[in-house]
């Protein structure tokens, strides 16, 4: 698993004036010298011959000899060696390096708060009440350095809405700069309840964008329950109900656990009925990061366990023309009759294979496993072989 | 177990502990021990009558799997969620919708003359040398006119007849004047012809494919029956039917046609065949429609012959042989089940006129007949054939649009098919999916809202829904395929 925040790389020059700045990654030393200042140069060997004005030098290996006697110029710790052409990234004063956006990833994400109304019993990103306002800062910053050519950006928290017209304002940003990316916001819509951040949304014109929304029952007190939040429910419905009527897609996530797949067929029953007009509905597998961790004994269920409800919420939700995927299930896991509505979705960053799966015939097309699932996973994992 | 600092499901439950509300529900009895409870928007449970006594005397229990089944399909709330109301507005507003879209079905009488002799002629044709039958440039301009005055933004317009083929002159005056007026409206505008197809041939078939002109025919069954039914002289009709399907599948496309059947004595016992006759010609779906009391038919007594109970049988028959073939392998769904089935199981609602509350007349489906006599609906010039004028609102050269449709001729029965507020009807679960049919009750009743205990409509209507129910509760195999055709899949 790739990690996006490393401390340890060797400030070999410091940086000028305590500034911490957002660069674009570069390898080619002969870069044209007016985007020298706003890149990063990465080279091999620090001993390499380097050439002047990059607003930072960064080396996978060698010694401070034959470096350039300007600032900026850092070591990286192995962990940032994934480095590469087109990469956004911001070098704090003590050398930390984020990576804020990576040319080569299938997809970008960018949490953009710790901050969230909800406190999900399985989230991956347990929210804390922080201080965070940099982030979107950061991002505003470094959107104008993204390759114009990115497919789709999602945005992440916490809860995104939380921030309020900065939320808008990066939206709009990523509008400006990207007119091209999709962008997907990862939001509890239970602001939305409120007609005016609907609006706000639709407001934004944005050519494609969607807003992931979780909804975990189609009953109010099992729905607050799994999102730890009396109240959730309602405001959910109406913050998906009012982005609708705005014209704002929406995509239902749905993840399936110990709690949630005994009404999963209920659920889509209830989709199909009162949310027809939803843009994507996302079955999803558990990830064990978080407080899925915390609660893995209430969660956990081996997927094998809940075929017969998945089986029936897809299908009735296909049957009834709502665009559907299944998210983060292993195809040997799932019915056939449903493996045509697996989608890989799992980050490259995060994805991989289990010794089970040597073998198998079914790899190209299965999204694997969570790097988290190290700590949980089905018995069940089999090797398909081409009949 | 979970986490110290998470909250229990059970403290997320406290708030239904304190009791439910009832949210607008009616029961009706299934079969001898089971009911149907239904609310405002369709959506309906099957349950024992101990169930229903409990949910009414507020004692399901909260949390049980039953009071969540309830409370998701929106037949009672509490404290703990009060999002149900929104919902409920917003389902039925939905299906409510297509009364706000006002007129989109214009059915043009272009003439009454036809080359049949059907003994059960539900329009009373006239022989085809009568001239005075024919509707003249006049009044099909004006009538044109009158059809987008009507504010829906999809206009269809159907020719019927008699057999329209019969005056093709004003079918093209009327799509060339549709269409150039359409310049400017943008309409979404649609064409189709009610044919027997015996007088189809190339100029009318170039004439279709160019404008995009739908056919929509009469097949009765195999080759006996259908002749038997549709005498014409000469006895070919049934092959030049056939042969006028192939023309418009081959020339103009495999969607382009249509056909419908009507179910008379001497088809009740040859349910099997007529359906085999629709398979053998690749048709996807078929109509078991009953034969309405209009027309020669009750003149001649046909509509008397078979009750209402007789012709359940024959649908229940052709139903189980439909689904048979499903299970073969081949798609063939039943139209009037499907529009039912769309109602119940889904939020839709496919805007049938004889299904509606209130009822399609006028609102949903006008008629321009060939002297230009505009009708609340096709039974109702059918009425007028027979001299009973009730429903007629006017006409095209005196009247103008805002006289026809304030019409008492329309407002009276509309007013009185409102199924919600009919006795019986009120009260029925089955209510949201069926409609009130003033002009049935009127000829067969002599009385727009009409008593249900003697009505073969609620009769018929009422046997249909349960038998629908009755399988998807009873048959997980014919549920799935139910299901397909509700969502037209």
């Amino acid at each position: 698993m790739l990690k996006l925040s490393v401390a340890g790389n060797v400030v070999v020059r410091p940086l000028r004036g305590g500034l911490s700045p957002i660069l674009r990654v570069t390898t080619k030393s002969d870069y044209p010298f007016p985007l020298r200042k706003q890149s990063a140069l990465l080279l091999d060997d620090l001993t390499d011959s380097v050439a002047d004005g990059f607003g930072a030098v960064l080396a996978r290996g060698g010694s401070e000899q034959g470096a350039e006697p300007e600032a900026n110029v850092l070591i990286l710790a192995p962990d940032l060696h994934y480095l590469a052409d087109g990469d956004v990234i911001k070098i704090s004063p003590d050398g930390r390096i984020r990576t804020i956006y990576r040319q080569a990833g299938r997809g970008v994400s960018l949490l953009v708060t710790e901050r969230c109304n909800s406190f999900c019993l399985m989230c991956s990103q347990p929210p804390r009440d922080v201080d965070d306002d940099y982030l979107i800062d950061d991002y505003l910053r470094a959107i104008p350095l993204f390759d114009r050519s990115t497919r789709e950006i999602g945005i992440t928290g916490g809860e995104p809405t939380l921030l309020g017209d900065r939320l808008f304002a990066l939206l709009r940003t990523l509008k400006s700069y990207l007119p091209e990316t999709a962008v997907h916001v990862l939001t509890n819509g239970r602001t939305s309840s409120d007609p005016t951040i609907a609006e706000q949304f639709a407001r934004l014109k944005h050519p494609d964008l969607m807003l992931g929304i979780p909804l975990y029952s189609d009953i109010s007190s099992i729905h607050d329950f799994v999102v730890q939040a009396d109240g959730a429910y309602d405001e959910t419905l109406r913050g998906i109900i009012n982005l609708k009527r705005y014209g704002v897609q929406v995509e239902l996530r749905v993840v399936i656990h110990q709690q949630t797949y005994a009404r999963l067929a209920n659920l889509a029953a209830f989709i199909t009925r009162n949310l027809q007009f939803v843009d994507h509905v996302a079955l999803m597998g558990l990830e064990l990061m978080g407080f899925a961790r915390s609660n893995i004994d209430a969660l956990w269920v081996d997927p094998l366990e809940y075929q017969q409800e998945l089986v029936e919420a897809t299908l009735t939700l296909a049957r009834a023309g709502i665009k559907t995927s299944i998210y983060n299930h292993q195809l040997c896991l799932l019915n056939p009759s449903i493996r045509s509505f697996s989608v890989k979705s799992i980050s490259d960053w995060k994805n991989e294979y289990m010794p089970e799966c040597s073998g198998c015939s079914l790899k190209p097309e299965c999204g694997g496993f969570f790097s988290s699932a190290s700590l949980r996973r089905s018995p069940n994992i089999r090797a398909k072989l081409v009949a | 177990m979970l986490a110290k600092r998470f909250t229990p499901l059970s403290v997320y439950r406290t708030k239904e502990a304190d009791g439910y509300k009832l949210l607008p529900v009616r029961f009706t009895p299934l079969d001898s021990d089971r009911y149907v409870i239904s609310n405002i928007s369709g959506e309906f449970r099957v349950v024992t009558r101990d169930v229903i006594d409990a949910l009414v005397s507020k004692e399901l229990k909260a949390g049980s799997t039953v009071y969540d089944d309830f409370k998701a399909a929106h037949f009672l709330y509490d404290a703990d969620s009060n999002a149900a109301i929104d919902l409920l507005g917003l389902k039925y507003r939905t299906k409510l919708g297509p009364i706000a879209q006002f007129t989109g079905l214009h059915m043009f009488v272009v003439t009454l003359r036809c080359d049949y002799t059907c003994q059960y002629c539900q329009v009373s044709r006239q022989t085809t040398d009568l001239l005075a039958f024919d509707m003249s440039a006049e009044v099909a301009k004006k009538s044109v006119d009158m059809a987008f005055e009507s504010p829906s933004p999809a206009i269809k317009i159907e020719f019927q007849g008699g057999e329209p083929l019969l005056n093709f002159e004003t079918i093209k005056a009327v799509v060339l004047m549709a269409e150039e007026r359409n310049r400017s409206e943008g309409r979404d505008l649609a064409f189709v012809i009610a044919s027997n197809l015996s007088l189809l041939n190339d100029e009318i078939l170039d004439f279709c494919d160019v404008h995009g002109i739908y056919f929509s025919t009469s097949l009765d069954g195999p080759e006996t029956l259908h002749n038997k039914n549709r005498p014409r002289p000469g006895k070919d009709g049934h092959a030049l039917t056939v042969a006028g399907i192939r023309s418009i599948r081959e020339r103009l496309g495999v969607d382009r046609v249509s056909a419908l059947m009507t179910t008379t004595e001497a088809s009740l016992g040859n349910c099997r065949a007529i359906i085999d006759e629709y398979v053998r010609l690749r048709f996807n779906s078929i109509f078991l429609r009953p034969l309405s009391p209009y027309g020669f038919a009750t003149r001649a007594g046909h509509f008397a012959r078979y009750d209402a109970e007789r012709w359940l049988d024959f649908y229940k028959e052709g139903l189980a042989y439909i689904l048979e073939l499903n299970r073969q392998g081949y798609r063939l769904s039943e139209t009037f089940s499907t529009i039912i089935l769309n109602k119940m199981l889904t939020p839709q609602n496919p805007a049938y006129v004889d299904l509606q509350s209130p009822a399609g007349m006028g609102i949903g489906g006008i008629v321009y007949n060939y002297d230009g006599d505009v009708y609340a609906a096709d039974e109702a010039r059918m009425l007028a054939e027979m001299g009973d004028k009730t429903f007629r609102l006017g006409n095209v050269l005196e009247d103008n649009y805002e006289t026809l449709m304030l019409s008492d001729a329309l407002l009276d029965p509309l007013e009185a098919s409102v199924a919600q507020s009919v006795p019986m009807c009120s009260e029925c679960a089955f209510v949201p999916y069926c409609g009130a049919d003033p002009l049935y009750h009127h000829a067969t009743q002599s009385d727009a809202v009409g008593n249900r205990i003697t009505s073969g409509f609620c009769h018929r209507n009422m046997g249909i829904f349960k038998h629908l129910i009755s399988l998807m509760e009873d048959s997980p195999k014919d549920k799935e395929i139910l299901l397909n055709w509700a969502w037209g899949r």
